[in-house]
């Protein structure tokens, strides 16, 4: 097994490179000195508050702020009619869609809201919504997706022209006719239906955003919680009619973010007009259920899944049919080419030779969203659909699901590997990555401890999923956000005395990015990351970049800060040449210094040619002063990291309680350029894993009705719930990325809930049960008699 | 209607209204902003602080109850003399990520070890199953207010002989 | 984020001055200690009281003690202390073990004991185990003292008997020498309310039940409690397949409500396996047995 290698140590101990260092954003979070949207307090603030729809589907009759606006603490009541006359009722989602700001004809979810109140306080807003009288009229609601295309469904999206359906897109991937082939002929055909059911990512900070528009300046500045600040600011300057560069948007310290804060929502729009019309900074910042019940939920895709293989277990196709919900209005955010965004990276990690998926989305009386919760772009549906799948073919032919992947997974001389549907992998050493986590495990000891139990009645489970993730969006030919590139810029600034400030176009919300991305400029200059400041999350002081989703931040932009860097080093050979008067052939590089060839002692640091750039040497003929370079990254392809996950759980029979007692992760993510925070970031998608296995789920009751707007219903994992995590590594670089490095903030989330349910149902020996597997649900499965839609909290 | 509390070791009174939040009293009265909110029902920990030495949930309590008590927050964790233990535990071991859940679950850890110095994983756990955290899945803040424990039992194991306690 | 409609607040500093201030202030007034039951409901507007009397600084009612061959709790003991009281550990170890399934340590440091009777919350743990230890609700207004068995306290959800102008005060537990008692709860996660879950005592005459209570929570017994099952086991040997004819009475007079967490046959099945499970290490501990 490869290990990262640990750089030299800077005069503060930290790494001048790769390794583990503690993050520099830490000193502000630990003492209470974060400064979160919440905390922003301008002068003359005043508070907003969204009026929700109590109805799932409900035209609006009438609307009556009068009592509202008499109160004496509020200045402003919004409603769709004032926001029409401002061409503001409507604004466009990320998937060329148009999502409601505030309701002027009819609600199509619980949660949508329908005006907002400024007051001068948060309780003040809060009262006034209670004055404010609305007349309903309910419509009838579809909120279960397989009965959206009925003949008799209600239409949700009347206000569309010429809309007599709620079908949103039809669209598949892959060599239908060749797969029916194949299956047409196989020894085995296993079939089996799924659901992933809608989840919420709940970071613990709720999304709101600060709107200060300056009158006179007609500058608008908002502080708002992005994952994207530089879309954000193109999205406002296009929904709003504002001229782009006086728009500045800062995503300041943000409390999680997993993909609830990529996308815009009416709130923060809301802000804005609040702002302009008040002439006053306004704050708004949802509760938690609103957090909940309106913002960018994932998942809710209906799958149903076919492995044809031979009888003694080589695989030979894949196909999927899958029945997308995506709520209200079409809100997903994913690159345009790609409608279920990378659902057809399906395949995983096996050698398939022909696949095929359908996905066909349609509108419901639900929440809009769909790409959201570290999902990189639906990977997670695809990852958790082929490992239940491949269990389901190892349940069938009762084989150790162990033999049956090694069987089937793809081989380190394949790579690159392209897959039956387009995606070319970089580059995987899949069997080595599971031989890893089965002696972690202790894979033979634990089948063996599993039969003993068994003989004495009591009932433990292992589960293994193998996952290959796709992230790093994208090349720019083959990817874009309503049209916008996913290029990262960057931007590094030498300064005299050779101390750095480095600019990036992505943001963070926990990645400690301050830290990293300090830690690649040092690695590729040799100066100390204590002595580079990383500037992000504020528009007017950072380049232009799409941000920190997919896990992108280090593929796209980490590469560019790494090319920026190299920029700087050959523009310091330059100097350092001139200085020591030879040829720049004549110079070396050793980490931090350039230095004559055969002359050792002959040369100059970084920090040395920082100073003389800045300074009164003479320069070749072309050449600028000062030490700063800019790059825009544009990725040749993505970044592919894998990674063998195995779950060992104890159930209890006779109440149908899961316990968590082991889980083995072996992630792959190329180098790690701080080992610390990589485990971090696998830790706290392990959690997701036992969360969205486990418990996590939005329910609606027959009237759409949400049952999960608080987390009273919408629970989260615990300490209790999550065992201490068993991480190991194996080292495959990507061949494309400048370090090599491929990312990895959602592997975990993508990995994990499949091993859980893969345990669960191995103690079991039940081929199949639905997520989230609570007491309840495991004690029917154990019954024979299984829930039939554990996400609708009805029978 | 007038609220007098001790917060930090100031005295503080301030006029407010009856409902008022504590966690609203500390953040936007007091600016002390550490203090965070996440989830208005008290299952989340985000807005723990102490009253009279014990961690409580700020957004599940009136501000007026706090009058006469005495109230702490992150912000005194380190009152400018050099990290407490538990929060270089956090930093040393990669126990935070976001920050949001930090200060309320830095609160606990503290409380945690003042009254058991010496706490197996089990018991941490249990002590911080009601401080929710979507980054780190709990790992690294176990072992953060361990190493606050054994940083803490070295400190006093290398105490010179009569030093007082 | 949720903040609760205006209302007026005072102090009280002695139960009298707190009854005095419900009878000034009549049904509007309601009496907070804790406040983790009232305050989110205040917050969702659910419950819009015009006065809020605390309760908090009456020390004298946070106790736990043996008072005339009882254990007397008083109404405003908070969570952490029973869950911590060696005196209850000795006599009972039901409280232990229902405590630590109570919310989370930082709500029980805040909870109380009245606050979670009065809250009369039918997924309420407490509740059962009054109900299983029969104990006795000691209720006071400015005309005196009554008190109430806990299997007649509550009055459906959400209700008790304690009247507008009155306060539970304290809650009475009779001690029985060579019983047994137990918990066992079933949850989705940590923290969260019961799917079900099952209080019992066993006191062994022998290996002959001489006396046994049974509660049970959020499956829909009436007062928290299965008469049935205990009158059968009474006077029986405490042997496993009679324990399991108990666990059957309370599964066939289980009438829950399917929600989230979970439909009514598996509500009613936990009630059997629950009480069984209970009943089993109540005898156990009866018979001296570390379990």
């Amino acid at each position: 097994m490869t290990v990262t290698e640990e750089a030299p140590l800077s005069p503060a101990g930290n790494p001048m490179g790769f390794g583990r260092m503690i993050r520099k954003e830490d000193a502000r979070f630990l003492r209470g000195q974060g400064n979160y949207v919440d905390d922003v307090n301008l002068p003359g603030m005043l508070h907003g508050a969204i009026l929700r729809s109590p109805y799932a589907h409900a035209r609006i009759v009438s609307i009556d702020t009068s009592a509202a606006e008499a109160h004496p603490k509020v200045k402003a009541v919004i409603t769709g009619k004032i926001l029409e006359t401002l061409k503001l009722a409507w604004m466009p989602t990320l998937s060329y869609d148009v999502q409601s700001v505030l309701c002027t004809d009819k609600v199509r979810f619980q949660g949508q809201e329908v005006a907002f109140v400024v007051a001068e306080d948060r309780y003040s807003a809060r009262d006034a919504l209670e004055l404010i009288e609305v007349e309903y009229e309910p419509l009838p609601t579809v909120f279960d997706a397989r009965h959206a295309l009925d003949a008799d469904a209600p239409i949700i999206r009347d206000d569309l022209d010429g809309r007599t359906d709620n079908k949103i897109y039809d669209w598949e991937a892959g060599d239908k006719a060749k797969c029916d082939e194949v299956f047409a002929n196989a020894e085995v055909v296993v079939k089996q239906s799924m659901i992933y059911p809608r989840v919420h990512p709940a970071p613990l900070e709720t999304c709101g955003s600060v709107a200060s528009m300056d009158k006179v300046t007609g500058q608008l500045t908002v502080w708002t919680t992005t994952q994207a600040p530089h879309a954000h600011r193109t999205l406002y300057a296009l929904v709003a009619g504002l001229p782009e560069h006086k728009i500045r948007i800062i995503s300041p310290d943000i409390g999680g973010g997993f993909g609830n804060k990529v996308g815009i929502y009416p709130g923060y729009v809301c802000a804005v007009v609040g702002s302009i019309l008040t002439g006053k900074p306004v704050k708004w910042m949802e509760d938690r259920s609103e957090n909940l019940m309106s913002t960018s939920f994932a998942r809710d895709y209906h799958m149903t899944g076919e492995i044809a293989a031979t009888k003694d277990g080589k695989m030979l196709g894949l196909r999927v049919d899958v029945l997308a919900d995506h709520g209200a209005f079409n809100g997903v955010a994913q690159p345009t080419k790609y409608p279920a965004g990378f659902f057809h990276l399906f395949t995983g990690s096996y050698d398939y030779p022909v696949a095929h998926c359908n996905v066909r989305a349609v509108y419901t009386n639900k929440a809009p969203g769909g790409v959201a919760y570290a999902c990189s772009f639906r990977i997670t549906e695809a990852a958790f659909l082929v490992e239940r799948m491949v269990d389901c073919l190892a349940f069938e032919l009762k084989m150790d699901p162990a033999e049956l992947r090694m069987k089937n997974l793809l081989r380190p001389e394949q790579f690159p590997y392209t897959t039956p549907t387009g995606w070319e992998y970089d580059s995987g050493d899949y069997p080595r990555a599971l031989k890893e986590a089965m002696r972690i495990a202790g894979y033979d000891e634990l089948r063996r401890e599993q039969a003993e139990k068994r003989a004495a009645g009591e009932t433990m489970g292992i589960g293994i999923s193998f996952f290959t993730e796709g992230v790093g969006a994208g090349p720019r030919k083959h990817m874009d956000i309503l049209g916008l590139g996913m290029a990262d810029g960057c931007e590094l600034r030498i300064h005299p005395t050779g101390k750095a400030q480095l600019r990036i176009s992505v943001q963070s919300q926990g990645q400690g990015h301050e830290t990293t991305f300090a830690q690649i400029v040092s690695h590729e200059l040799g100066i100390p990351p204590e002595d580079i400041e990383v500037i992000h999350g504020d528009t007017d002081n950072t380049p232009f970049g799409l941000g920190t989703y997919g896990s992108r931040s280090t593929p796209v932009s980490g590469a560019a800060a790494a090319v920026v860097a190299r920029r700087i080093k050959d523009k310091a050979k330059i100097i350092a040449a001139a200085a020591l008067e030879c040829s720049v052939d004549d110079l070396e590089w050793e980490h931090g210094r350039w230095f004559v060839k055969g002359d050792h002692d002959k040369g100059q640091t970084i920090q040395e040619s920082a100073f003389a750039a800045h300074g009164t040497l003479e320069l070749p003929e072309g050449v600028e002063g000062h030490l700063d370079a800019s790059v825009v990254y544009d990725p040749p392809n993505l970044t592919y990291p894998f990674g063998a996950y195995i779950a060992v759980v104890d159930v209890d029979m006779g109440t149908g309680h899961v316990k968590v007692r082991r889980f083995i992760a072996v992630d792959d993510c190329g180098p790690r350029i701080n080992p610390m925070i990589v485990e971090g970031q696998v830790h706290g998608g392990l959690a997701d894993g036992v969360g969205m296995a486990l418990m996590e789920v939005m329910a609606f009751d027959e009237n759409g009705n949400h049952l999960g707007g608080s987390f009273m219903d919408y629970l989260l994992p615990t300490s209790m719930e999550c065992p201490s995590w068993e991480l190991g590594e194996t080292v495959t670089p990507s061949p494309h990325h400048p370090i090599g490095a491929k990312g990895v903030g959602e592997s975990a989330t993508v990995g994990s809930p499949a091993a859980i349910v893969n345990a669960v149902l191995d103690a079991l020996q039940i081929r199949h049960a639905e997520m989230p597997l609570t007491p309840a649900v495991v004690w029917r499965a154990i019954q024979g008699n299984p829930l039939d839609r554990p996400d609708l909290a009805i029978e | 209607m007038d609220v007098t509390m001790n917060v930090n070791g100031d005295e503080v009174t301030r006029d407010v209204e009856p409902r008022l939040l504590l966690v609203h009293f500390l953040r936007d009265e007091l600016r002390l902003t550490g203090t965070h909110w996440g989830c208005d029902t008290s299952n989340c920990g985000a807005c723990t602080v102490w009253i009279d030495q014990q961690p409580v949930k700020s957004c599940t309590t009136l501000a007026v109850m706090a009058g006469g008590h005495d109230v702490r927050t992150v912000e005194d964790l380190d009152p400018g003399t050099g990290l407490d233990p538990v929060q270089e535990g956090f930093m040393l071991e990669h126990g935070l990520q976001c920050g949001f859940c930090t200060p309320g679950m830095m609160m606990t850890a503290r409380w945690l070890l003042d009254k058991n110095p010496d706490p197996d994983e089990a018991t941490i756990r249990e002590c911080i199953s009601g401080n929710i955290c979507r980054c780190t899945g709990y790992e690294n803040i176990v072992r953060a207010v361990r190493w606050a424990a054994n940083h803490e039992a070295d400190a006093t194991a290398n105490q010179p002989e009569g030093a007082s306690a | 984020m949720q903040v609760p409609a205006p209302f007026e607040y005072e102090r009280a500093t002695s139960v009298d001055h707190a009854l005095a201030l419900l009878e000034r202030h009549g049904p509007e007034a309601r009496v907070i200690a804790g406040g983790h039951s009232l305050l989110p409901m205040m917050k969702l507007r659910l419950a819009r009281p015009e006065m809020l009397i605390d309760i908090n600084d009456l020390s004298d009612l946070d106790y736990i003690k043996i008072d005339s061959g009882e254990i007397a709790v008083g109404a405003m003991t908070r969570h952490v202390s029973i869950l911590d009281s060696a005196l209850l550990a000795e006599h009972y170890s039901i409280f232990r073990e229902a405590e630590k399934v109570i919310a989370d340590p930082i709500v029980r440091n805040r909870g109380t004991i009245g606050g979670s009777f009065c809250q009369a919350d039918p997924s309420e743990d407490l509740s059962a185990v009054g109900a299983a230890l029969r104990a006795t609700m000691v209720i006071r207004s400015s005309s005196g003292t009554r008190t109430v068995a806990a299997r007649d306290f509550h009055d459906g959800p959400y209700q008790t008997l304690v009247g507008p102008a009155e306060m539970l005060v304290e809650i009475r537990f009779p001690i029985r020498p060579g019983s047994g008692s137990a918990y066992e709860k079933v949850e989705r996660r940590a923290g969260d309310w019961a799917i079900a879950a099952a209080g019992t005592f066993v006191r062994l005459d022998g290996d002959t039940v001489a006396d046994c209570g049974i509660g049970l929570t959020a499956v829909g017994v009436e007062h928290f409690a299965c008469g049935a099952a205990e009158d059968f086991l009474r006077g029986k040997q405490a042997t496993a397949d009679n324990i399991a004819a108990a666990g059957q009475i309370c599964h066939d007079a289980a009438d829950p409500q399917a929600d989230q967490r979970g439909p009514v046959d598996y509500k009613r099945h936990l009630a059997r396996e629950l009480v069984t499970r209970a009943l089993t290490r109540s005898a156990a501990r009866a018979r001296g047995e570390k379990v």
